[in-house]
């Protein structure tokens, strides 16, 4: 085991390393002619003809792509990653999460955290569970991760709150119990694909 | 040891005759897997993964021995076929996708599976129904996980000596006929045992009656072994290892605390369990379950910290224990240096006594062996003075682990008659003696041990006026050869014929008779006839000697007699220390017999008390709060380092109050003393590492000299000295070392008085103890590994003071009243 770690009391040495940054034009026509270069491109005047062609579409012919938001709102493409939701088993009501901690591990952010106990029924409980909404990137490994389907990103998009904490605890992304019907499963990363059965090789069972 | 070469998978390696393959292997960075096996312990051929190829046949790399010249294939098709089949077996009802196992990803079968490329199964047998159960307060076992590998049964017997678990009926379905036809031999005997069997406590009840060192736990491969506090409350990922010293016992076992916030809402960081390269080191219970006595939420109290450097400006003496840093006792011996404050330490005093007796006597600086030593050499042990069960684990380690592993023979002599001991080997013979006797065991070492031509000729006279020579008359068998005259009646011819006839002689032979023996309880005549035994093949003897004769009357005497053992008999010996850095101390350290006027108490009563607990005038960081270096009963100094945060002030803040010195603690590490061994080795330049061979890595040993000296004279003994009536003994009951073992939560051992069963049954529940002035109410607990009337009273709390009632003995007379 390396003890680095327990060695280094000096907290702010860093190790910075330089880049490889391509060398600059010093004679100022050279600097011109790569700033000339840079910026008038052929894309330029394609970019601006499709401009002024939607202009003119959406002025004189009204075909208009705007949405009303808020009072209007587009359904979300199922691969959208929103705000995390944990779902319950539909036939007990009981969390799905059985706290193998998979999404705190593959957590890149290292956002999400959570407490387990030994419970009463000899299984393993999970107490308390948080993802921290300031650092998460929702990149949705957490949902992909998880065996249980139990984490999975929902559709709520509208993340303005007092404060971030309305979104991070285990009860506030839990389905809520009498909603439980409602619960609907999700399609996204980490869903069982439709195919599953063909991919697997079954484990012979002497029942 | 001679060395020899092998060769394996055409590397050449070298090794050492009396070796297996596979450890042969693992010393040359050479991959066999192998799961049933320990390092250090019997082979037991559960797994029987470990196959490799030796000269064109199939043996099994734990248990086969290296010869020179060796040919060793570790894998080809077949063997990699057989190992796939075994691991595939081991995965039958046990499926990988693991959701919330303890082992979490540390998991030696999620390993083999994927080593060995296993990638479909092949086999199925219904499964039977186990129940997880609790074995005791520590201990939780699922035999729904457990792959029945037996190194639990193996490190339990091997090594802990206990024995408290073994392997019992499953009542698993039988394999079918075809099964043995189809698969290959070893995977189908592996599975046939494996279906048969499971762990259960070998004293035929669900609770395991052991010292709850939880080595099981360490050395399970898979989850199904696990401690009932750390069970589902974190993975082991989350884990963040802190390498350390165990604080407790004086053998210093090397650990990992592992560490992690407390919880969401508490982001502070706790000990989760506690962890230790179990191949190479053992621990006890104390070193695995007392983790969490550190001082929390202290911050600097500077109004405390001035009237604390007020108080050692005034300070007579400066009272402290053995859990205290190599550095810090060095910072307490360079203040006593300038300002001739007394060091008063009553548990290392007495021990230094005797080792400054021993080293004048022998010439050697420190004692020779060590427990590792003892479990790599010796095959003969012999113990005078410890209470193995309780004082010393790691020695109890080594006392059981050679009676297994070498052949090895053992002499136990102890006041407190105990069964464990004698269940370690059938050549492990216990003296259960008088108290005050101690004397009269190590003469016994000598006269049985001693070349006889080296002894002093009035030591030699000594021993032998114990001698008698004694007739007796014995009836024996005697098979006579008697002629006899027969005539032929046809002929007429007489003939000759020899015969055989067996006829009951009386027979007059002499004994030598010991008296020594007698007087240590035992029938000299029958001590005899088993000692042939126990001495048979044996080579390398060694001798431990315990807390018992530090605090002995004639203490010098007996380290006299010890170093005499040591010139006349060839013995390596182990002085072993007392408690915690009790060696440290007493090297580092000039201690004074007696204490007086105003007293600062360091972890200790006093008039002003620095303390680790948390209850004193001036809190000071735990042993698991702190870096620093510890001296281990190894003679090793081995660093450790701080597992938990710490905001309050150090012993060093003080130090630099006073005198001029070190900005930090770590750095007085390169000053500790020369002269007794230790090196100018700075505190970051320390190792702390084992190697593949076992070779252990950490910190550094002391240097040792040894000069010739005369043999120096020995007294005689006293034995009317023995004590009679009721007798305490200053003893800890297992798993209890201090203060600290006392704070944590999975300690449960209360502070009472301990006893046999027959004496439990006399005394009743609670009785008054009057020692001297001192009189305890206690509740009695039974040890039921205990023997005899003797009782023990601990001394693990220090406000209780028991040090201060037994005075230099660890023996007293008490009187007794039922509560």
């Amino acid at each position: 085991m390396s003890l680095e770690q327990f060695k280094n009391r000096n907290i702010g040495e860093q190790n910075y390393k330089m880049l490889d940054i391509e060398h600059r034009p010093e004679k100022s026509w050279d600097r011109f002619k790569q700033a000339f270069g840079r910026s008038i491109k052929i894309e330029l005047f394609i970019g601006l003809a499709v401009t002024f062609g939607i202009m003119i579409r959406t002025l004189f012919r009204g075909e208009t792509h705007t949405i009303r938001y808020p009072f209007e709102k587009i359904p979300i493409s199922r691969r959208y990653r929103a705000i995390h939701e944990m779902k319950r088993l539909l036939e007990s009501g009981n969390y799905r999460c059985i706290g193998c901690g998979l999404c705190e591990k593959i957590c890149i952010s290292k956002c999400i955290a959570m407490d387990t106990r030994y419970d009463e029924n000899q299984r393993k409980e999970v107490s308390e569970y948080t993802i921290n909404f300031g650092r998460c990137i929702f990149c949705g490994y957490c949902a992909e991760v998880c065996p249980e389907l139990a984490i999975v990103h929902g559709d709520r998009y509208e993340t303005a709150s007092e404060q971030r904490a309305s979104f991070a605890l285990f009860e506030d992304m839990l389905t809520p119990i009498d909603k439980l019907k409602s619960q609907k499963e999700y399609p996204g990363f980490g869903a069982v694909s439709p195919n599953a059965d063909d991919n697997i090789k079954k484990t012979p069972l002497a029942y | 040891m001679d060395n020899i070469k092998i060769t394996i998978d055409g590397r050449k390696c070298l090794t050492q005759e009396g070796e297996s393959i596979l450890n042969a292997a693992r010393a040359n960075d050479m991959f066999i897997p192998a799961i049933c096996y320990l390092t250090r312990c019997s082979p037991t051929l559960a797994c029987r993964i470990c196959l490799v190829e030796v000269d064109g046949k199939r043996v099994y790399s734990c248990n086969a021995k290296v010869k020179d010249g060796m040919e060793v294939i570790t894998k080809n098709e077949e063997i990699l076929e057989e190992r796939r089949a075994i691991m595939e077996v081991y995965d039958v009802n046990h499926p990988l996708q693991c959701g919330v196992c303890d082992q979490s990803g540390e998991c030696e079968l999620q390993n083999y599976t994927l080593e060995l490329g296993v990638d479909s199964q092949s086999y199925a047998i219904p499964d039977t129904k186990r129940e997880s159960v609790n074995w005791s307060s520590v201990l939780h076992y699922d035999p729904g996980l457990c792959i029945v590998c037996e190194r639990c049964v193996t490190v339990c017997k091997d090594m802990v000596g206990d024995a408290a678990i073994t392997t019992g009926p499953r009542g698993g379905a039988k394999l079918g006929k075809e099964a043995k036809e189809s698969m290959p031999k070893d995977a189908y005997a592996m599975w046939n045992k494996l279906q048969k069997s499971v762990i259960i406590p070998s004293n035929g009840t669900d609770q395991t009656n052991c010292s709850d060192c939880g080595e099981c736990i360490a050395v399970c491969p898979v989850g199904a072994l696990v401690s009932r506090d750390f069970q589902y409350t974190t993975n082991a990922w989350d884990l963040t290892r802190v390498p350390a010293v165990s604080a407790h016992s004086s053998d210093g076992f090397q650990i990992y605390y592992e560490v992690k916030p407390t919880s969401i809402s508490d982001r502070m960081e706790k000990i989760y369990r506690v962890t230790n390269e179990w191949n190479y080191t053992s621990l006890d219970g104390a070193a695995r379950f007392a983790y969490d006595f550190e001082n929390r939420g202290v911050v600097k109290d500077t109004e405390a910290f001035a009237k604390a450097v007020e108080a050692f400006k005034k300070a007579e003496t400066i009272r402290f224990n053995s859990i205290i840093s190599n550095e810090e006792a060095l910072m307490l011996q360079r203040l006593k240096e300038k300002t001739g404050v007394k060091l008063y330490n009553s548990e290392v005093r007495a021990y230094q006594k005797f080792l400054v007796a021993y080293t004048v006597a022998s010439g050697n600086s420190l004692y020779t062996s060590d427990n590792d030593k003892i479990m790599r050499e010796s095959d003969f042990v012999v113990s005078v003075g410890v209470h193995l069960r309780n004082d010393a684990p790691g020695s109890k380690h080594a006392f059981n682990n050679i009676q297994k592993m070498n052949k090895g023979a053992g002499l136990y002599f102890h006041p407190i008659g105990d069964t464990l001991v004698p269940t370690f080997g059938k050549t492990v013979t216990t003296f259960t003696h008088k108290v005050g006797l101690e004397e009269v065991a190590l003469y016994l070492v000598l006269e049985l041990f001693a070349d006889k031509e080296k002894l002093p000729a009035k030591t030699k006279s000594y021993l032998e006026s114990f001698n008698s020579i004694q007739k007796k008359t014995i009836k024996e068998k005697v098979m006579q050869e008697v002629t006899e005259t027969i005539v032929d009646e046809e002929t007429g011819e007489s003939k000759e014929i020899a015969k055989k006839v067996s006829q009951m002689l009386e027979k007059e032979i002499e004994i030598t008779h010991n008296r020594l023996v007698e007087l240590l309880g035992k029938d000299s005549e029958e001590f005899s006839e088993v000692f042939e035994k126990m001495i048979k093949k044996k080579e390398r003897f060694s001798l431990m000697i315990g807390e018992d004769l530090y605090y002995h009357e004639k203490a010098e005497n007996l380290a006299r007699l010890v170093a005499l053992i040591e010139q006349t008999c060839s013995f390596d010996i182990l002085i072993i220390p007392p408690k915690s850095n009790a060696l440290g101390v007493a090297q580092i350290c000039e201690l004074d017999d007696q204490s007086s006027g105003y007293t600062i108490g360091y972890n200790e009563n006093g008039d002003f008390r620095l303390s680790a607990l948390g209850d004193g005038d001036l809190d000071m960081p735990a042993f698991n709060q702190q870096e620093g270096t510890f001296t281990t009963l190894g003679k090793r100094i081995v660093p450790t380092n701080a597992a938990l945060p710490y905001e309050g002030y150090e012993l060093n803040d003080l130090m630099r109050e006073l005198m001029d010195v070190e900005e930090e603690t770590v750095d007085w590490t390169v000053h500790l003393p020369a002269d007794k061994g230790y090196r100018a080795i700075a505190f970051d330049d320390l190792t702390n590492s084992y190697d593949n061979d076992g070779s252990d890595n950490r910190g550094y040993l002391l240097d040792i000299s040894s000069k010739g000296v005369e043999f120096s004279e020995v007294d005689k003994f006293d034995e009317s000295a023995a004590l009679e009536g009721d007798i305490a003994y200053r003893c800890n009951p297992c798993r209890q070392f201090n203060d600290f073992t006392d704070k944590a939560h999975q300690i449960s051992e209360a502070f009472a008085l301990y006893a046999s069963p027959s004496r439990v049954e006399q005394l009743g529940d609670s009785v008054e103890i009057e020692i001297g002035e001192k009189t305890w109410e206690l509740q009695v607990i039974k040890d039921d590994k205990m023997e005899g009337d003797i009782v023990c009273i601990p001394d693990f709390r220090s406000r209780e003071d028991t040090y201060g009632a037994f005075g230099d003995s660890r023996y007293r007379k008490v009187t007794i009243r039922k509560g």
